[in-house]
This record gives C-alpha cells, structure tokens and sequence, in this order.
C-alpha cells in the first residue's frame, strides 16, 4: 500500500474534518472497531494481540526475578518498552529507540503505573534482596495510527492474563509452573485524540495524525481516576478543549473497557 | 545447554517415537498466510509448532545510504528479530550478535532465488520478527519470508523452503523442538533449498557429526524442505486463487451478455493457471494496487 503523505491527502483530511467528517466514514468521537486475542504467545507470562482498524500491535509480559531499587527495598516494579519497527511501516528504522518509542512506552507506562493498578509491594519477594520486576514489550506490526491507545489496550489486555512464575527456595524460577495470576487493581486505558482542521477527533489514523496539529492522551480508570495525561506534537489546546477531551474519554474508555472485558480470556 | 543426557530420555529403538510423539521425520505443524499486513509491499504469517513469526517486504526501493547500492544488482536486506517475552528467559530489546549473523546468512539465502539483477540500485528490505519460538526460528524466517517476496510480487526464480535437520537422543530426525536441541548429543542444521533445482542455499550445523550421518540426512531435509514447499505454495495459491466472485465479474465484464460460451474460457483460462504452476518460475501476481 502505498504509505506516504502527500500534501493533497492532509489538506482532504483538514476540509473533511472541518466540516465534521472524516476519510473512514467514522464521526469525530468515534474509535475504530477493535479485537483482541489473548494468550497466543507461550513463551510469554502473558501476551495479547490488537487489531484496532488497520493498526496491529502485539504485547508481551516477562516477569523476572532481580534486586529491588535500593530506594524501594520493599516494592517489585514495572517496565515498559515499545518498538515501532521497519516492519510496522516505510517511516520507520531499526536501531537504538527512536524519541516516539520512548514517549510512547512512557506514557503507556505512566498510566497503568500511576493508577497503582499493580501493587508493586505485593511483587516484592524478599526486603532488599528479591523482587519481580514484569517487563511489558509492545510491538507494532502494522501502523495506521494511534499506537498509544493500540498499545495501551493490548498492555492491559496482557497484563490481565499474566500468569506469576513459581520459585524454588533458592529463589530461582521453576520453568512451566506458575503461582497464580498477577493481581490488577484497576484497568486504565489511554484515549488518544488529534486536533486537525480546528476540531478535536480520536483515535486518528497514521493520515490523521500526520494532518494533526496537536496530540492529547488521557489515561482513565473505572473509577473516575485520571493516571496520566500527554499533550504531544506542536500546536496547542485552549483550557475548554482539554476539559472536553478529559470528559469524553471517560466515555470513550468506558465503552472501550467493557469491550475489552468480553474479548480477554480470564 | 542443558548438560547431561536426561534419564527419562524416551527409549527411541523400541517405539520410535519422539519426545512431542512425532515419528523421525515428521514436521511440527505448519501454516502460512499471506498477504496479513496492509503497509507491506508483501507480508506472510507463519505458525510452525509453538513457532510464530511475521515478514514483511518493503520494496525494491532506492538503497540508502547511497554506498549500499549496487549499480548491477538488488541488495536483499533482512533484518532478523526476536520479541522481549518470544524466548523463556527476556531478551534484550536490541538486538544482538545472533541476530545480526542469522539477518546475514538469511539475505543471502534469499538473494539467490531473487532475481536480482532486473532492480539495480535498490534495496528490497525483508523484515521478520520472532513473536513466539522454539527451535527451529530462522528456518520458519526464512520460509515466511520467501512467501512475502513472493506476495510483493518480486520475480524469482523459486521459492526458498527451509527446515532443521539433525540428530538428538541418538537418532537422526527432522525439525527439531526446543528439547531434542537441548539433547547432549544434538545436532542441529538449518537448511534451506530452492525445491525445484535442489539448490542448498543455507546451511549451518553445530554439534558432532559423523560424515555417514550427513549422508542419511541430506535426504532427509530434501523430503522435509519439499514440504514445507508444498504448504508455502498452498499460502500463496489461498490469497492469488481466481475466486467465483471474480469470476462471475469477468463473465459479465469481458464476456457480455450475448457471449455466454465465454464462460467456459474462463473456466479454461482457469485449467491453463493451475497448470502454470506446476512451472519452475514461482511468480505471484500481484494485484495492482
């Protein structure tokens, strides 16, 4: 497919979305349709597969055993990484992470974090000497788009069928046993909307984003909570907007959430 | 790796029986999809046993940086890489000095079957990610990838078709799982062929092996490889096949209304299809996009 820009895709995009509409037909408070397959890679604690339109992202978990932050003896921890590949789309390079991958995997990472959906004190195995720390790798295998809110479900969605590894007495993991489930407190998910053309749209499209002027994330839990918020890319947002943004991704993420509910295995 | 032979080793002589249950030179299951990631020139899914892997093909397009071309010639770059959360223990995210060596040896098993003579200049860049492993990864790479060349619609000579070969508890076998490599006597080789003219294209082993052995499982992974052949041709023929709904337009596109004896043309163009592939030159045709 072809997947570069030209200057006559952004400026039909910017005079559709002036006028409300958009290239797929979607409205403007309109996710893409998405699904997810848990479970799929077995030599992951736990690991899930996102299709949210044309965008495709795979997340792993592996939970290991290491030494707690000196400042922490108490507490196991959490990592997460992400990877926009070559193989995701033409844009994209190999080699050390590029500043979309850090931003990304931080926001994704500050707003399962932030939600203390994890009790970092329960992964600790012994004070100042033992700890789990779950590393969450995502992956784009197809970029069209929004790879903050693909990201974040198929973490979640992962997260929510990881399985904790069993150890030995010498503290050494015992390979194919498992003791019990990583325990989720919360289930935060991210909404990710663009202004283009003056209005504020979500879930944009890789066309969408290239056209948008600004980029707002928001992390939201079942209970109200806000875990994390990121304004990205140049351009601005007016105090209204934001406060418009934050009140329909609470919808947004609601309904996402009750999707995601019925589609993860538990 | 894993030191000494175990001692509920499976008694092989008496039930010739594997470790999974498989007979010696059977393959693990295999399948193949193509055509899975829209951003792609050509893309191919691959499950093989607990193996999974995605390739895709961006090009051929202008290499860069400008010193990587070949005024003669294609360069096949693959680039061959493993998920965190795809192997037991976490890899690193970057990759590594496997990597880099299998990405080598795996491009220039590819540049044989490509021709690439015809796209001087340009880099046909091939990358395959491991999303899931045990034993046996860089062959279903390999498999996957020639599939998505094939799906991108770049000419070549045949497909290349790839498997593991060797010996573990004693016995000489095909397609090794993660526990017959970690035997204390296994033999591994990946090997990957052009079916059509036999051509051995990759080729690595580590373990000991005896030259009487080689002998017996050269053969052995001609057989396998022509399988895996066989299922890499079925993925393609699944996305390229005429279906009825294109057939019926063609009836009432090119035939018309007055020419209904046109139907039976193309259900011989049909005949004549299946038939070319039964040809040495492996083409997909690709739809134009």
């Amino acid at each position: 497919m072809r997947t570069t820009v030209l200057e006559y895709d952004l400026s039909k995009v910017i005079e559709l979305a002036k006028q409300g509409k958009r290239l797929d037909g979607r409205t403007l408070d309109q996710m893409r349709d998405f699904t997810i397959e848990t479970d799929k890679y077995k030599n992951a604690e736990g690991s899930a597969r996102v299709l949210l339109g044309q965008t495709e992202v795979i997340a792993g978990i592996k939970i290991a055993v290491d030494k707690p932050y000196p400042d922490n003896p108490d507490e196991g921890a959490i990592s997460v990484g992400a990877e926009l590949g070559p193989l995701a789309h033409s844009e994209y390079e190999s080699g050390p992470p590029s500043l979309d991958e850090i931003e990304v995997a931080r926001v994704v990472d500050r707003g399962i974090r932030e939600s203390k959906a994890i009790d970092f004190e329960k992964l600790c195995i012994k004070s100042g000497e033992a700890c789990w720390i779950a590393f969450m790798d995502f992956y784009a295998i197809n970029a069209d788009g929004n790879l903050f809110d693909a990201g974040s479900i198929a973490g979640l969605a992962a997260f929510l069928n990881a399985k904790m590894p069993k150890l030995n007495e010498k503290n050494k993991i015992i390979k194919h046993e498992y003791a019990g489930k990583l325990e989720l407190k919360r289930l935060p998910l991210l909404t990710t909307f663009v202004k283009v053309g003056g209005k504020i749209m979500v879930d944009p499209t890789y066309l969408e984003e290239k056209a948008a002027e600004a980029r707002y994330s928001v992390a939201t839990t079942e209970d109200g909570f806000m875990s994390a918020m990121q304004k990205g890319i140049g351009g601005s947002f007016t105090a209204e907007e934001i406060n418009l943004m934050v009140d329909k991704a609470f919808v947004i993420a609601t309904e996402n959430r009750k999707k995601l509910l019925k589609m993860v295995k538990n | 790796m894993s030191g000494k032979q175990r001692d509920d080793a499976p008694d092989y002589k008496k039930e010739k029986k594997r470790v999974d249950g498989r007979k010696m030179d059977e393959l693990r299951p295999l399948s193949i999809k193509v055509g899975v990631l829209p951003n792609a020139d050509g893309s191919a899914y691959l499950e093989w046993g607990q193996n999974k892997v995605y390739a895709a093909v961006f090009g051929p397009r202008e290499a860069l940086p400008k010193h990587t071309q070949n005024p003669y010639k294609a360069v096949v770059k693959v680039n061959y890489r493993m998920t965190t959360f795809s192997v037991p223990e976490r890899k690193q995210p970057r990759p590594n000095r496997r990597d880099y060596e299998i990405s080598k040896v795996l491009g220039e098993a590819l540049d044989k079957a490509v021709f690439t003579e015809q796209f001087p200049n340009t880099e046909i860049g091939v990358f395959v990610e491991v999303v899931d492993s045990n034993a046996g990864s860089r062959v279903a790479c390999l498999t996957a990838a020639s599939c998505a060349l094939a799906d991108a619609g770049i000419p070549m000579r045949d497909l290349v078709a790839a498997t593991g070969v060797g010996k573990a508890f004693n016995e000489l076998i095909v397609d090794l799982n993660k526990e017959e490599e970690d035997a204390s006597d296994a033999v591994d080789i990946p090997i990957g062929i052009l079916p059509n003219s036999e051509e051995i294209v990759l080729f690595q082993m580590d373990g000991l092996l005896k030259k009487e052995e080689l002998d017996k499982i050269l053969p052995m992974a001609m057989k396998a490889c022509k399988q895996v052949y066989e299922v890499q041709k079925k993925a393609l023929q699944e996305k390229y096949k005429l279906t009825e709904l294109s057939e019926a337009n063609v009836e009432a596109g090119i035939a018309g209304k007055e020419n209904a004896k046109n139907v039976s043309q193309v259900k011989e163009a049909k005949q004549e299809k299946e038939s070319k592939k039964e040809t040495k030159e492996v083409k997909a045709k690709k739809v134009k996009k």
